[in-house]
Formats: C-alpha cells, sequence, structure tokens
C-alpha cells in the first residue's frame, strides 16, 4: 500500500525529470523492446526502429498517463479507469500467471507484461538519477507501479 | 544449453569487470530486504532490519549480499555451462533453504536496478538486455535442482 511517504517521494522524484519525460517514455519502450522480445508482439503495426516517431509517441502516451496517475495518487482506480476498460477490452495485454491469484498483496509480485515496463522505467529512471535512486525511492516507485498495473488488470474478467 | 552471442557476452563480462563486488552485492541484498519486505522471511537471525536505514547498515546483509554476488560472479566466469555451475547451490536453496525460487527473480531485477543507478548511460538498453537474460539464466539455473 503507498503510504505518505512513498506518495511524496514519488511527486519529488517525478518532478526531478526536468522534463525530459518524452525521452523517459521512449527510453523505456525501446529498453523492453529490447530485453523481452515479446512484448513487441502487441506492436505489430508499430515501426519499432531505434528513435522511431511512433515509438516516441507511445512513450510521451505512456508517460503522460504515468504522470497523470501520479497527480491522483489517492485515487487511482478513478484517474486510470478509461486506461484500465481500454486494457481490458481492447488491448488485453497478457496479465501474466501470477495475476491468477488475486491481488500481489499476498506474495510475489504479478508477472504482468505490465511489469516489464515497470522495470525498464525504473531502470531509466535509475540511469538518469544514480544516487538519488535511494532504495527509498526505488521502493515507492516499485509499489507504484504494481498498483497501476493491478488497476490496469482490474476488469479483465 | 545457453546460447550466448559474443556481443551479449562481452557486454555481460565488461560491465562485470567495473563492478565492485562487496558494494554491489550489499546493496542488492538491502534493496531486495526494503523493496519485498516480504523476503526478509529468510534473515530472521540477521539483526535488526526494522527500517531502510537498519537494513543497509546491517553488517550481516552487507557481508551476505557480498557472499551471493560473488556466486553470481561464478556463473559470469562459467557462462556456458551455469546449470552444472549452480547445481549444488540449487539443492542448497531447495533443500536447506527452502527458497520459493520466485525469488532469484526478484533479486535479480534489483541487481538489475542497481547496475543502472552505478553505471548511468553505461548501461545500455543492450547492456540491460544481456544482463536481464543473464539474470533470467541464473534464476532458471538456481531452480533446476528443485523438486
Amino acid at each position: 500500500m503507498l503510504t505518505c511517504e512513498d506518495k511524496q517521494l514519488i511527486q519529488k522524484i517525478w518532478g526531478k525529470l526536468g522534463g525530459a519525460e518524452e525521452e523517459i517514455g521512449a527510453e523505456a519502450l525501446w529498453r523492453m523492446f529490447h530485453a523481452y522480445p515479446p512484448t513487441k508482439t502487441y506492436f505489430p503495426h508499430f515501426d519499432l526502429s531505434q528513435g522511431s516517431d511512433q515509438i516516441r509517441g507511445h512513450g510521451k502516451k505512456v508517460v503522460a498517463a504515468l504522470g497523470n496517475a501520479i497527480k491522483n495518487l489517492d485515487n487511482l482506480s478513478q484517474a486510470l479507469s478509461e486506461l484500465s476498460n481500454l486494457h481490458a477490452y481492447n488491448l488485453r495485454v497478457d496479465p501474466g500467471p501470477g495475476w491468477r491469484h488475486g491481488s500481489c498483496s499476498g506474495g510475489a509480485k504479478p508477472h504482468f507484461s505490465l511489469q516489464f515496463l515497470s522495470q525498464c522505467l525504473q531502470v531509466v529512471l535509475a540511469t538518469r538519477l544514480g544516487k538519488d535512486y535511494t532504495p527509498e525511492v526505488h521502493s515507492a516507485v516499485d509499489k507504484f507501479m504494481s498498483a497501476v498495473a493491478s488497476v490496469l488488470a482490474e476488469k479483465y474478467r | 544449453m545457453v546460447n550466448w552471442t559474443a556481443e551479449e557476452k562481452q557486454l555481460i563480462t565488461g560491465l562485470w569487470a567495473k563492478v565492485s563486488v562487496a558494494e554491489c552485492g550489499a546493496e542488492a541484498l538491502a534493496r531486495l530486504l526494503i523493496v519485498y519486505p516480504w523476503t526478509q522471511r529468510f534473515f530472521s537471525d540477521f539483526g535488526n532490519l526494522s527500517s531502510p536505514t537498519a537494513i543497509i547498515g546491517n553488517p550481516k546483509v552487507r557481508a551476505h549480499g557480498k557472499k551471493v554476488l560473488t556466486s553470481f560472479g561464478e556463473a559470469i566466469k562459467n557462462l556456458d555451462n551455469i546449470k552444472k555451475c549452480f547445481a549444488q547451490l540449487s539443492k542448497l536453496h531447495c533443500d536447506k533453504l527452502h527458497v520459493d525460487p520466485e525469488n532469484f527473480r526478484l533479486l535479480g531485477d534489483i541487481l538489475i536496478i542497481v547496475l543502472a543507478a552505478n553505471h548511468g548511460k553505461d548501461f545500455s538498453p543492450a547492456c540491460q538486455a544481456a544482463w536481464q537474460k543473464m539474470v533470467r539464466v541464473v534464476a532458471h539455473a538456481l531452480a533446476h535442482e528443485y523438486h
């Protein structure tokens, strides 16, 4: 569960990105396609070459959605409601084997394909922030991304 | 038998040469216990794990982190035979330590983030991809002897 401190850390760290949000989104996607090739199967209609306009455009969208979620940390379900519908009924990104066991609070983190994006986004943040990506920040961001993934998969069935 | 390209091997060994095993290991284990607090279940005799500060400063955590990452280094020296290299460790984790293999995956992902934070731009997408494969292979090898 996101504590008050977690929320503050997340908002603070997001504030440190200094307008580089688009680049960060594009880089996170690029890393995801590289490290987890099966994720490309959701983008057969994209030009997946490095620096493509579509990757940049989609990265910008993703980061904007996360930015919106960060402004609404007390009500993620509502803030992400439309995206949740989109992922459940339209995009249907595989939620992974861990998802079937219900909420992720019980044990292992969910294996959402969305989780690969979480890992790659965190790597991008860590490469840019270095020491500022402290264990506390790391923990808060990981929890946040898990919460986002949970909300996005809420309506799958 | 895992297929490593020459580039993957280079990316793995090249970065490893720059890693301080003691520091990196300590940091990775500490972060595992902080980010996924339920993993503390395996370390009940480690003393004070009550806060991130306590965990980071805990000498047993630091020592054990170094031990874990040193083992990891052995895998890097034996990229073509990691399953064999970790057969005994796998049995140990199953029979004596009773660790759910999911935890190996968690630690692997944490290690990646520690490497990213410590190496910045050098931790390129290609480098990350090679290392994600590495941690996946290690986790698989450690789970291989489970029964």
